[in-house]
């Protein structure tokens, strides 16, 4: 293993260890005001008058009349509101927050506000959805030939569902006003400049009158990406009208009902096959992105790209529409589009095989991309494909080859049994020219006297090992002792942005930074100097342009990649599938530290189990989240897996920093694939299975059907 | 009526307040013990989870009439003993903290079951932490670090 590789005692572990680490909920609530949203109780509606009751001192009710600036958030677009205008879009969409000393007292007040609405008629079918917020088409080759010529046509459906992010610690920020005017905004969060920015604009005022600073942060996985700088708002606008500090924390049920989830997806593939291959593919895919835009542009590209998978089709038409309904915005999670396009992917590719009677781990790896065949979109895949090696990989560990023939076979009783098997990439890094047109990151290193290194980066440690892997990156290029190098939580007003903590991409990208900066620390060194050196972001040369309007270029500079087999074995009478083993190979270059990445390793294939079997959730017809509490919304527990067994493959990505690439999201990826694969496995006969999550209730479902 | 007494890592408190109050709140809030989490409030995440009377609680779903007499331990006080400082070191050598929140009540939870059970199977482990949910690590190194602190701490437990 190299030196970098090897690991040590994380930078945050005693302090979480000992319970000593203070998230935002855990500041004394004395002289802090609790905010309460008042949420819409109607999917859509126009808001004629809010009656309030008679406020006792010290308590506030903020709306969008108290908005200074603009009542716009700052994301992607700017159609969210800061609390709701005219009309409520989804239910629970913020009309205005009461605020004061006791939370009980806010309560009190809430259950008396009455808000007259004038009901309207809310689109809630994702399938009879029509307005696109995103409307993207892009291709290569010449599939009307292809499909013209091909021996055989399929067309099949694929959906999945709403997965939530259930980090433990629920949103939560607060807002103090500082002397002087200047606002102090911090909380939980993986964006310290996104929510500066949306700050900014909601108090309307300039970037040095707000500052915003990450507390500790019980993780993310992308649902903290957005969703912070919408609380964010709310909290500074309504400490701007108190003059007081204000924090809200979200209960549980709240933040499974009102933020942000992975797109809900429905998938239509068209596949041509010619002499035993697939020659073209017409995708057609729809993610419902909820009520207003916030992050559904982004999620949806990074969807479409990936949407004909780790397969050569050289003949390609894909269609992307992220549509609105009246439900609560859809956003990031671990995997940003991708988990849905390569779920319907491999099994369109899985359904093809079995049709065609062959092996269908064998029909797959007749079509995999290898270095220097042309992606999605045009570009080049610039550097070796190991997928074989790591399909070898898994299949040592887990005799996929022998037990997947084995499991093939016709079976009958109560306990049957699958195998399956999927492959995946992700791209590392932001999507397209992001990193070059929008990012631009900078970092920074403050030397001090005693040659002890401060980072300045506004990257956040979300439980993912930054404030230890960007460390050792600059201790290791000073060769300086660990202790010597420190990474703090973000101040904007400290630290300059280095871009937003998503996308798989701090070390990889800032990292690199990192690295480069340390290099030039190095060679300007003085003992007992105060010094800072400061690096910026440039695109390496090898990349061919991406133009988003064609979706032509490299879309990303490189990829890890993932192969993930699951197996199960179904009882026919219960419906529930236990696991008894779940394996992977995944490259995500060199590991920074061989226990932290395994750490995501294992917990990105834990969640992505989680999305393709128990965690569904849904909406009533009335456009309300029916899943909102850990009784009916079931993320796994330690019972319900065996030991995970993950192993890293290493194909060193020559930009990153020591040869590493992006890691988080890509060990959920391929799970739904997997996992869907062995219980259509397991299940048998003709059974072909075409959504995600699929529950027990769904395995009943299906052996009714075939029953019947 | 009278102040509910119990004791409170290892010193003897009063309670003024109602007996209807929430064990995890009144930890929190009139003992300032903020490693006890709020995850879910209603029993089902374990990130509140302490000690009562050497058992593994949800303090979310106790009130304080039922605290009456009692013992309760939270990490404030445990991480003071030879046990945790055996737990820390074996949680710190594989990595199995990450974003922290669930910590806690992993923490209490793997001193209950090492209580209960000085050397556990891992099947053991897992039902021994069920009731505690950790949405990072996948659960793979909070079990080795616990069959890690096992075989460590021989002797303690």
């Amino acid at each position: 293993m190299e030196k970098i590789s090897q690991s040590v005692v994380k930078k945050d572990h005693a302090p979480k260890m000992s319970g000593r680490s203070m998230y935002v909920c855990d500041i004394d609530r004395h002289g802090i005001l609790c905010g309460k949203m008042l949420r819409s109780k109607y999917a859509k509606a126009k808001l004629l008058a809010v009656h309030l009751p008679e406020l006792p001192d010290g308590y506030y009710y903020v709306d969008r009349n108290d908005v200074p600036g603009d009542n716009n958030v700052n994301i992607v677009m700017d159609d969210t509101p800061v609390y709701a205008r005219e009309t409520v879009e989804y239910i629970g969409e913020p009309i205005g927050m009461v605020c004061g000393p006791e939370e009980s007292v806010c309560e009190e007040i809430l259950s008396k506000i009455q808000v007259d609405y004038e009901e309207l008629e809310p689109v809630l079918d994702l399938r009879r959805a029509d307005e696109a917020f995103f409307n993207y088409e892009y291709g290569k080759g010449d599939p009307d030939r292809a499909f013209a010529e091909a021996d055989k046509v399929y067309e099949e459906e694929f959906e999945t569902g709403y997965q939530d992010q259930t980090y433990l610690e629920t949103q939560g920020m607060m807002a103090e006003p500082e002397e002087g005017g200047r606002m102090f905004v911090h909380g939980s969060m993986q964006c310290a400049y996104y929510v500066h920015g949306a700050v900014m604009r909601a108090l309307g005022c300039g970037p040095a009158d707000v500052h915003v600073h990450q507390d500790v942060t019980g993780g993310g996985f992308g649902g903290k990406e957005a969703f912070p700088s919408i609380l964010g708002c709310q909290v500074a606008v309504a400490a701007k009208k108190a003059g007081r500090p204000v924090r809200c924390v979200f209960g549980r049920r709240e933040d499974l009902e009102f933020t942000s989830k992975r797109h809900p997806s429905l998938c239509t593939y068209k596949a041509a096959v010619k002499d035993g291959k697939v020659t073209a593919m017409d995708i057609d895919v729809k993610f419902n992105a909820g009520a207003y835009t916030t992050l559904s542009a982004v999620v949806l590209q990074r969807g479409i790209i990936c949407a004909d998978g780790v397969y050569n089709i050289e003949n390609l038409h894909v269609h992307g529409r992220a549509l609105k309904t009246n439900t609560t915005p859809s956003g990031a999670y671990r995997g940003f589009g991708a988990p849905q396009t390569f779920f319907a992917v491999e099994m369109m590719m899985d359904h093809i095989a079995k049709d065609l009677g062959q092996d269908t781990l064998e029909f797959k790896e007749r079509h995999l991309v290898r270095q220097g065949d042309r992606t999605s979109t045009s570009g080049v895949y610039h550097f070796p494909v190991p997928i074989p090696a790591m399909i070898d990989e898994v299949d040592r560990a887990c005799n996929f080859r022998v037990k997947h023939r084995e499991y093939a076979k016709p079976q009958s009783g109560r306990y049957r049994r699958g195998i399956g098997m999927s492959m995946h990439f992700h791209g590392a890094g932001f999507t397209g020219s992001g990193e070059r047109d929008f990012i631009k990151a900078v970092v920074r290193l403050r030397k001090y006297k005693d040659g002890s290194v401060e980072i300045l980066a506004a990257n956040g440690e979300i439980g993912q090992g930054l404030r230890t892997t960007f460390p050792k990156i600059v201790a290791h290029e000073l060769n300086l002792p660990l202790e010597k190098v420190f990474f703090d939580h973000p101040d904007t007003s400290r630290v300059p942005d280095s871009g937003p903590t998503v996308a798989s991409r701090s070390l990889m990208t800032v990292g690199e930074l990192l690295r480069r900066a340390a290099i030039k620390l190095r060679t300007e060194w003085e003992d007992g100097k105060d010094q800072i050196v400061e690096e910026r972001y440039t695109e390496p040369d090898f990349m061919i342009p991406f133009y988003l309007d064609k979706f032509q270029g490299d879309a990303y500079p490189t990829y890890a990649w993932g192969v993930q087999a699951i197996e199960v074995e179904a009882d026919t009478y219960t419906g529930i599938s236990k696991i008894l083993g779940a394996y992977a190979s995944f490259d995500v270059g060199t590991p920074m530290d061989y226990n932290i990445v395994m750490g995501q390793m294992e917990g990105g294939f834990l969640q992505g189990i989680g999305y393709s079997s128990i965690e569904y959730m849904d909406y009533d017809a009335k456009g309300r989240i029916r899943n909102n509490s850990f009784s009916d919304y079931l993320i796994p527990t330690s019972m319900d897996v065996p030991k995970l067994n993950c192993q890293l493959h290493v194909e060193k990505y020559p930009f990153g920093p020591y040869g590493a690439k992006g890691a988080g999201e890509l060990p959920l990826v391929g799970a739904p694939g997997a996992y869907v694969e062995a219980v259509e496995q397991a299940l048998g006969g003709g059974i072909r299975l075409n959504h995600a999550p699929f529950t027990a209730e769904d395995t009943i479902k299906a052996l009714m059907k075939e029953e019947a | 009526m009278e102040a509910i007494q119990f004791t409170l890592n290892g010193k003897s408190v009063q309670y003024d307040g109602s007996a209807a109050d929430r064990l995890l709140d009144v930890l929190r809030d009139a003992y300032r013990c903020t490693s006890v989490k709020c995850g879910c409030k209603e029993g089902e995440c374990g990130a509140c989870s302490v000690l009562l009377d050497g058992k593994l609680i949800n303090s979310c779903c106790v009130a304080m009439g039922a605290v009456q007499g009692s013992e309760i331990v939270t990490l404030e006080g445990y991480r003071e003993t030879a046990r945790f400082a055996v737990l820390d070191k074996a949680f710190a050598e594989i990595s199995a903290v990450q974003c922290g929140f669930c910590i806690p009540g992993m923490v209490l939870a793997s001193e209950a079951i090492l209580a209960a059970n000085p050397h556990p199977t891992e099947a053991e482990v897992r039902v021994g932490i069920s009731g505690n949910l950790c949405r990072c690590t996948g659960y793979n190194a909070i079990v080795t670090a616990i069959m890690n602190a096992s075989k460590e701490g021989n002797g303690l437990w």
